[in-house]
């Protein structure tokens, strides 16, 4: 009797909540994001409407996107700074090459200084093993002297940003956001690749266990070279979107926002030393910040205000996540 | 033995190093002399303070995002209280915005130890609230600063016994930034907490192990940086009479000259003197080139690539010493 009947017998409600939240770390994320919803309806009510969602899925759809960079290099225990960099640069150059060249051939040109900068990042961090962070930051560095030098000799001939960019980035088509177009593929792609193939499997094998990983005869090297040229192509295609949602040239465009990119892969799940993570968490994580940014706005404070209460909640929300996780 | 003359030997490069770029300076402008050693000295004075407070995080194992933002919040402090007051006034403001530092880098510190989230994480988020909170203090650059604060860092020290052409060679601000950082470091350096800094960056675990009470040192460590932003703060104010609540690219900087200076970013490794020499080195790299009249835009890519290609070799010797 004693044995069966003391392991038959339920668990408490609240430790029951937990495992079921641990084991679905999607759930609590989604009631944070209905919650804050449902606060903003509540504050302001009528203005959760179809105009509104589409207008803050355009608004979430780049910063995952960015996010997405860093989900992938986070999963190996890294991270990649040089996104924003390389965003801006993306979005100047098909602003200006789209003066003199077909929308196609602008937006071929401008993804160029991406490869270049992946692949950099890709040689540090992998051949001579620099330590991410700083190989990232380096390398925007490098290239926000580019693009200034590179604005200096393009600054007479204006901008012109392509239709095509413009319909993508702000366009609707039946109340639906044009740029879903590109983000569904992409993020089915992402989760694809994480989930699914064996490139996947060697980002999640080396941030848990690099040394294990290589002795198990992975190419080190060759993984991570291609990881940070991936993300910074796709920081790249981002910025070619958001030159279309903002559509005036600046030489510090996406550069906002990076930490808040690194705050929404950490937010949804992924964990900053490797080995732990999903996209999907990371795109409920900028739906999140998106809600969230519109909310401190509409409380009308100041700016300084909102900066705090901005902070105060990425960490909140993160702390109570992991405990929520990690239930060891 | 043979790591602390490698360590020892990353220090004594990057000295003749900088040897090197001053003779170099002075080639490029045979006229390079004693006031613009001061301008240098007077520009390197925040990045300094920025590069000390995250070295002593960094030795702890962690990094402090939140350097510049801290920077900025202590400096419209003290230039907003400033502003207006008596001269006297300031005395109380010097110690109320350090005690301010050390109070905010130990709420870091706090933070980081009962949260449970990973620093980077932690700092990044008190830079928006720090942010967020310099905007409170002061909309837009203004406030003000005491006469004698301003004088600390202008002009040279005259010492008896010395002539007028040696003493042009100490500025004020030099002496200040050695007295400043030996005040805090040495005592630091020589007494428990400062091993207890280095046994909790080299291994958290092991440090625990022996007994350390690893919370509380972390949480001091990142007071002590609390403690070095607000000198550098003070300082910005200092040398520009105002404070600004836009955080400068002291983060960044800071970050580069502590690799730079031989420092481990995984933690437990390295000591001031290196770090503080780098950014003299970085700082002085910019005025040649600005000598040279070369477009200040390039002038980003060739610090950003000095940077990268100096953290490349760093690595490789690394990786050659382990292998072999």
């Amino acid at each position: 009797m004693s044995i069966s009947a003391t392991a038959s017998q339920p668990a408490p409600l609240g430790r029951r909540i937990k495992r079921f939240m641990s084991d679905y770390p999607l759930v609590p994320l989604l009631a944070l994001l209905l919650l804050l919803v449902l606060v903003l309806q509540i504050m302001q009510p009528g203005i959760v409407n179809q105009r509104w969602i589409a207008n803050t899925v355009k608004f979430a759809i780049p910063l995952a996107l960015l996010a997405g960079c860093q989900t992938m290099t986070m999963l190996t225990g890294g991270i990649d700074l040089s996104v924003g960099t390389v965003a801006t640069m993306a979005a100047f150059i098909v602003a200006t090459q789209g003066v003199d060249h077909a929308a196609p051939v602008a937006m071929l040109i401008a993804l160029v200084p991406a490869v270049l900068i992946g692949f950099a990042n890709g040689i540090g961090v992998g051949v001579f093993r620099v330590h991410p962070l700083i190989m990232t930051l380096g390398t925007s560095l490098i290239g926000v002297g580019f693009l200034q030098v590179y604005q200096r000799t393009v600054i007479a001939a204006g901008a012109k940003v392509p239709d095509f960019l413009i319909w993508l980035g702000t366009g609707l088509t039946g109340g639906i956001p044009n740029a879903l177009l590109l983000f569904i593929p992409v993020a089915a792609l992402l989760i694809f690749i994480q989930r699914r193939t064996g490139f996947g499997r060697l980002l999640y094998a080396t941030g848990d266990n690099e040394r294990a990983t290589r002795l198990a005869g992975v190419k080190y090297w060759q993984v991570i070279l291609a990881l940070y040229m991936f993300s910074s192509v796709l920081a790249g295609i981002m910025g070619l979107l958001y030159m279309g949602l903002i559509r005036a040239p600046s030489l510090s465009l996406a550069e906002p926002l990076v930490l808040p990119s690194v705050a929404a892969a950490v937010i949804g799940g992924t964990s900053i030393f490797g080995g732990r993570g999903s996209y999907t968490g990371t795109i409920v994580g900028a739906l999140i910040l998106t809600v969230l940014t519109t909310l401190l706005t509409i409380l009308q404070m100041p700016e300084g205000a909102r900066r705090i209460l901005f902070g105060a909640i990425v960490l909140l929300v993160t702390a109570a996540y992991l405990r929520i996780v990690d239930d060891r | 033995m043979k790591h602390h003359f490698r360590r020892q030997g990353w220090v004594a490069g990057l000295f003749a190093l900088l040897v090197a770029l001053f003779i170099l300076t002075k080639f490029i402008q045979p006229n390079y002399g004693a006031g613009d050693l001061g301008s240098l000295v007077r520009a390197v004075l925040p990045y300094a303070f920025a590069v000390a407070a995250q070295t002593v995080v960094v030795i702890a194992g962690g990094i402090d995002l939140s350097v510049a933002a801290m920077m900025a919040l202590t400096s419209v402090t003290a230039a907003s209280m400033m502003a207006g007051a008596s001269e006297e006034y300031a005395l109380l403001v010097v110690p109320f915005v350090l005690a301010m530092g050390f109070a905010l880098g130990a709420v870091n510190g706090i933070l980081i130890v009962v949260s449970r989230v990973p620093d980077i994480v932690v700092t990044l988020a008190t830079l928006f609230m720090l942010q967020g909170a310099a905007l409170l203090v002061l909309g837009a650059p203004g406030g003000g600063a005491a006469e004698w604060l301003k004088s600390l860092v202008v002009g040279t020290i005259p010492l008896p016994g010395l002539p007028d052409s040696v003493t042009a060679w100490i500025p004020k601000s030099l002496v200040l930034l050695v007295v400043l950082l030996c005040i805090v470091w040495i005592p630091l350096n020589r007494s428990k907490l400062g091993l207890s800094i280095y046994a909790i960056g080299s291994s958290e675990l092991a440090a625990f192990r022996s007994g350390v009470p690893v919370a509380r040192t972390k949480i001091l460590a990142y007071a002590f940086a609390g403690l070095f932003a607000a000198m550098g703060g003070l300082s910005l104010t200092m040398s520009t009479g105002i404070g600004a609540p836009i955080p400068g690219p002291y983060l960044l900087a800071s970050v580069a000259a502590v690799v730079l200076g031989g420092v481990a970013l995984g933690g437990g490794k390295g000591s001031l003197l290196g770090p503080i020499i780098a950014v003299f080195v970085l700082r002085l790299v910019r005025t040649d080139l600005t000598l040279l009249a070369i477009d200040p835009n390039v002038t980003a890519i060739v610090e950003g690539s000095i940077m990268v290609a100096v953290v490349m070799f760093g690595a490789f010797i690394t990786m050659r010493s382990r292998s072999s």
